[in-house]
């Protein structure tokens, strides 16, 4: 018989300690649905997601019960949606994402993430128009997601792309200020973008992929917070072996739903995301990983050697868990999805220099963050090149995930609810970047030798 | 395919039966029980052989979970290949 330690282990981490699949999430290609004609084009997306998802919902329920585990989310992610649409019109980019969200409500998943563009080196007439209606396209929908890449380690940073993104966001942060600009939510600027991550807001359906693929993403902060409390007072090589241990059987969990769901819906199996990704609910934050390691605070010196240290550690006992690991892979740390970084935001202990410190050493970015609704473009510009600049130069993906929340000030909050949570908006440094990032162009690429 | 089925909750006569009753009427097969009692608090595992079910293993889980609800028990039942797989390379 399985060992009763064993047992109660494993019952102990779903039921006390928030341990879920954070989602099942189906990667679907639209390469055949290219189409001149927008209407066709739509009609084609709607039946391939619609047939191609068909059961998705349905066999996520499954498993979730045959295996006692909760299964939060079930998404779909596509194709870059600038790739399908081509010289589609602003209009009719639109139309299309309104497509996606009528096959999200047909399939009763809770996103569809490839409202996306690939803009690394240059935009091409059907990215442009894409990107100039993403804030309609959010602000119209509920459940799509959109993100663009605008730099890479080899093509270099986009800084025309970028200085685009701050426009749209203030934009997207306008259309929806009746709902805390939550469209901003729904929206992130990519360096070096996965092209299999099942997380929103930026999973899509890359362009070497096959037809359709099971991609998997764990949660399970508050099993490894739990760990640390009863490894006690450990040293670090220590501590890193409990995490490791501990990261390796949250993500067999997702190598198991993974390799079902796989089955099931007779969709060859992606990849794992090993990832700790928090939620606001109390006991399921990275944040208090970390303050459990030792730090009085998320925030204070040393917040990012305990973080590079518990993302390193997770990577290593998840990698040997699952046979092809992916997307984004890492500990996140979105504040307003992670109560404990909340709180030290709100005690004053986490800023966000810190946090754009503590990407350099994590998955993913500068996520979930509010910032003032009066701030300048060009700040949001700034902000981003910087992050950008961190994943370009550590050959990593990073992100940027801004809301600059229409109407509010540093001091107060917004509030998203379920899994976005509520951002408590942040002090910005307001001298401007203005000059530089209207020189436009492109940052080269960096040089991949003399490493220092 | 087997099954686990947990059973936690206050200790009262014939809850062994019971989960018994219902794995019997079902063709669960009862393959290893390890129970204990600590201080009126029940707590038993069980190993069950699942693959005769006559019924769905989803609707097996509902029919020990309503069970558990008319005799204030928690009983849950989990296909045994989450704990193979969390616990054994």
């Amino acid at each position: 018989m399985i060992n009763t330690q064993d047992i109660l282990e494993t019952i102990n981490m779903i039921r006390e300690e928030n341990l879920d699949i954070r989602t099942i999430t189906m990667g679907i290609s639209l390469w055949d649905c290219v189409s001149e004609d927008t209407d066709r084009l739509c009609t084609r997306i709607y039946d391939k997601i619609t047939r191609r998802a068909e059961r998705l919902v349905e066999t996520g329920a499954e498993i979730e019960k045959m295996y006692g585990i909760p299964i939060v989310n079930k998404r779909v992610s596509v194709t870059p949606i600038s790739l399908i649409g081509g010289e589609a019109s602003p209009e009719g980019y639109i139309k299309i994402a309104h497509t996606l969200q009528r096959a999200a409500d047909t399939l009763g998943i809770n996103f569809i993430g490839g409202f996306s563009a690939l803009v690394q080196k240059g935009m091409t007439k059907g990215s442009e128009n894409m990107i100039s209606v993403i804030p309609e396209a959010l602000a119209e929908t509920r459940n799509v997601c959109s993100s663009v890449n605008v730099a890479s380690t080899k093509a270099g940073i986009n800084m025309d792309a970028i200085a685009l993104m701050g426009k749209e966001i203030k934009r997207a942060a306008y259309l929806t200020k009746d709902e805390n600009s939550i469209a901003c939510a729904k929206l992130v600027v990519f360096a070096n973008v996965p092209e299999d991550n099942p997380f929103m807001a930026g999973a899509f359906c890359g362009i070497g992929e096959p037809e359709a693929a099971i991609n998997v993403g764990v949660s399970g902060p508050g099993v490894v917070a739990s760990a640390i409390r009863r490894a006690g007072d450990c040293n670090l090589s220590e501590l890193a072996d409990v995490i490791k241990k501990t990261a390796f059987k949250i993500t067999r969990v997702g190598q198991l739903v993974a390799n079902e769901a796989a089955r099931r819906l007779d969709t060859p199996f992606g990849i794992v995301d090993l990832s700790l990704a928090p939620t606001p609910a109390v006991g399921d934050s990275v944040a208090h990983i970390l303050e459990g390691m030792g730090l009085e605070s998320c925030g204070a010196h040393g917040t990012t050697a305990a973080l590079a240290m518990l993302n390193d550690a997770v990577k290593k006992g998840g990698v040997m868990a699952s046979s092809h690991v992916g997307g984004l892979s890492g500990a996140f740390i979105p504040v307003s999805e992670d109560a404990g970084m909340i709180a030290a935001v709100e005690r004053g202990a986490l800023t966000l220099e810190k946090l754009e410190a503590m990407t350099a050493v994590c998955s993913v970015g500068l996520d979930m963050i509010a910032v003032p609704g009066d701030t300048p473009e060009e700040i949001i510009d700034g902000i981003i090149a910087d992050e950008i600049a961190i994943g370009v130069v550590n050959t990593k993906t990073t992100a940027v995930r801004l809301i600059p929340a229409y109407g509010k000030v540093a001091g107060e909050s917004v509030e998203f609810g379920g899994l976005l949570g509520k951002a408590p908006i942040m002090n910005l440094n307001t001298y401007s970047p203005a000059k530089f990032i209207r020189r436009g162009g492109r940052i080269p690429a960096p040089i991949h030798s003399l490493k220092n | 395919m087997k099954a686990v089925i947990t059973v936690t909750g206050k200790d009262t006569v014939g809850i062994i039966a019971d989960v018994a009753t219902v794995c019997a009427k079902h063709h669960a097969n009862i393959l290893d029980i390890t129970q204990s009692v600590l201080s009126e608090y029940f707590a038993m595992i069980m190993l069950a052989d699942i693959d005769n079910l006559n019924i769905e293993f989803s609707a097996f889980i509902d029919v020990l979970e309503k069970l558990g609800e008319g005799r204030g028990l928690v009983i849950h039942a989990m296909h045994e290949d989450i704990f193979n797989t969390m616990h054994h390379i």
